[in-house]
């Protein structure tokens, strides 16, 4: 089981809200992808009358928990604000913090992440920050308390898959927190990927939901996640790249 | 680099026609087969050479506006404020010559046409004026944003090009997105139909934009009045300023308009017409240009039109508009700006956007986050 802070989770598969073509199609899908913790953008949803909103109205679940996300801040003080704001109005202390001041690439900012992570883990939040492959910025997210990091594959929304896998291998190899891959994943063979390499889960968001039938889509996610889990759990046989030679070079020391 | 006028400069108009006119279906196809599309692959696309490739230009915006913004279109809905003008425009049904009933609303009367505009069910307002610096200036602005902005999650506007310092004071009342269309880069033609008042000056308004990104505005929109003068021409030049400011300003977001000439009383018949196709062209050009732009719609277009258009590259339609002040409950009588073209109600517009198989998204902001 995957814990975070003070939750286990049962299903590796982490989903987002947006990009479905309607609320009752995202409820379907997202039901149908068994996930435990799916992100809502905070401005997104009408958190003055949240009971009426028909977004979180179609996420009451009891296995379903709700990770506000501060998309559209574009610095550490906007962030921490966000973040105490959906802690009031959806009741959770959890944050998947975004800080992209760059709108076209939806680049994370590193330096913001960093600070707004130092403030708001002192606050009690859990956090989890969306950032670059970057295994340093992970290890000092780790010392500012942060609860997960949240690497990216690729650029979000790009479905390109692990583009980054070299970094995400370093990431997990010395991470002391859990590992979420979080943006350009793009098909359920990348997130199997991302489960076998060791990813400790995977966020996937527009590869289901602009996909032709989101509700298989999820559900194809959901089986790609298990199966890589349970490949990492079962131990991959090493590929063998080397041939072996017809005439030993050290085959002298024998004699 | 001073300024986007830096670049302008360099290009001369009648060149930049005539490349477009020389482009040819090896351009359009070299333009279409490309994975990152340059300035010269635009000319391409908005070039009488793609026409016969307009299917193949739809799917792919299609498909490139749904990778980036999903299966949703956002709705906003204008705000008039004020129809008073001191400048002439040929084009516009404010224009200072043009014999209408001037009138600036109140803050009760803001207050009405809010209450009317919310229960519609509105998240997004665009606030229009025109231009009159006497009543209708940063002070008025103020007071406006400070009773609207308790009402909506995000407000918009659409009202004369102002002074850095002006922006500067106005963000922290809660705006987020500002439009200031070109509407023509043919500076010659621009003097003819701007031939009085502070809009006169095309080098300040070719410049607002700088002076958006450098306030740190969120949004800005851009655009030129189709029909003025040759929109490829025209929409090239747009394409080339967005280039600039996105490289500039990489923390703002931009949003591109198409709007065609309309006819409002006594006004000017365009010099050049735009039909359909060249409107679904210029559309996909745009998007196949620019993945993540924001393209929005407006209600100058015929219902059938933007019942199709829904699915091909746009993000955002406005339902509902009155472009007159107070017309939503004030004074629904008094001279619109321009006769719109589709009457049908939000609800009714977001019936059709779910019908087409996408969500309307009336929030996807919130006043916290400025």
């Amino acid at each position: 089981m995957l814990k975070i802070a003070d939750k286990t989770f049962s299903s590796r598969l982490f989903t987002g809200t947006g990009k479905f073509s309607s609320s009752a199609l995202m409820e379907e899908a997202l039901v149908a992808s068994g996930s435990e913790l799916v992100t809502v953008a905070l401005k997104r949803v009408d958190v003055k009358n949240n009971d009426q909103d028909d977004l979180l109205i179609r996420l009451k679940y009891p296995h379903i928990n709700l990770l506000p996300n501060t998309s559209g801040v574009r610095n550490a003080k906007e962030a921490v604000f966000a973040a105490q704001l959906a802690r009031e109005a959806l009741e959770t202390n959890w944050i998947k913090l975004e800080i992209h001041p760059d709108p076209k690439y939806l680049m994370p900012d590193p330096i913001e992440t960093l600070k707004a992570t130092e403030e708001l883990a002192k606050m009690g939040f859990v956090v989890l920050p969306y950032i670059h492959a970057d295994p340093v910025l992970c290890k000092r997210l780790e010392d500012a308390g942060t609860a997960a990091v949240m690497p990216l594959g690729s650029p979000i929304g790009s479905n390109k898959g692990l583009k980054t896998i070299d970094f995400l291998e370093i990431i997990i190899a010395q991470s002391n927190v859990p590992v979420i891959v979080d943006a350009g994943i793009g098909s359920p063979s990348d997130a199997a990927r991302a489960l076998e390499i060791g990813a400790d889960a995977v966020l996937v968001n527009t590869a289901i939901a602009v996909s032709g039938d989101p509700v298989r889509m999820a559900a194809a996610f959901k089986i790609a996640v298990e199966a890589g889990r349970m490949a990492f759990e079962a131990k991959l046989a090493s590929p063998v790249s080397h041939a072996v030679a017809s005439s030993p070079l050290t085959s002298f020391l024998d004699a | 680099m001073h300024s986007f006028n830096d670049i302008f400069e360099t290009y001369n108009w009648d060149e930049v026609k005539g490349s477009i006119y020389a482009k040819t279906g090896a351009d359009v196809e070299k333009a279409l087969s490309a994975t990152k599309r340059t300035l010269e692959d635009f000319k391409a696309l908005v070039s009488p050479a793609a026409a016969p490739y307009l299917e193949q230009m739809a799917q792919l915006s299609q498909q490139l506006t749904l990778k980036r913004f999903g299966k949703v279109i956002q709705m906003y809905v204008p705000l008039y404020l004020s129809n008073e003008c001191s400048n002439i425009c040929t084009y516009c049904g404010f224009s200072y010559d043009n014999k209408v009933r001037r009138k600036t609303l109140s803050p009760m009367e803001i207050m009405r046409e809010v209450a009317v505009i919310k229960d519609m069910g509105y998240e997004h307002v665009l606030l229009v004026t025109g231009e009159d610096n006497v009543t209708v200036h940063v002070d008025y602005f103020k007071k406006a944003l400070e009773l609207i902005r308790p009402h909506f999650a995000h407000i918009s506007m659409e009202v004369q090009p102002m002074d850095l310092e002006d922006y500067e004071q106005l963000t922290p009342y809660g705006l987020n997105t500002v439009l200031v269309y070109q509407e023509t880069y043919h500076r010659e033609d621009y003097k003819k139909h701007h031939p009085k008042g502070k809009k006169s000056n095309f080098k300040y308004r070719l410049e607002t934009p700088d002076r958006l990104g450098q306030a740190g505005i969120h949004k800005m929109g851009l655009g030129v009045l189709i029909g003025l003068e040759d929109w490829r021409t025209d929409c090239f030049f747009t394409a080339l300023h967005l280039n600039y400011l996105e490289k500039r300003y990489w923390q703002s977001k931009y949003s591109l308009s198409f709007p065609r000439l309309r006819p409002f009383s006594g006004g000017l018949e365009p010099k050049v017409e735009m039909n359909d196709r060249e409107l679904v062209q210029l559309i996909c050009a745009y998007r196949l240009f620019n993945e993540e732009v924001e393209l929005s719609i407006s209600t100058r277009e015929s219902p059938r039109f933007r019942n199709n258009i829904i699915k091909l590259g746009i993000t955002s339609i406005s339902a509902g508009s009155k472009t007159n002040p107070g017309g939503y409950a004030v004074e629904p009588e008094s001279l619109e700006q321009f006769e719109i073209s589709d009457e049908r109600s939000p609800a009714e517009i977001a019936r059709v956007i779910s019908q087409q198989g996408y969500e309307p998204v009336w929030k996807d902001w919130d006043n916290c986050l400025t």
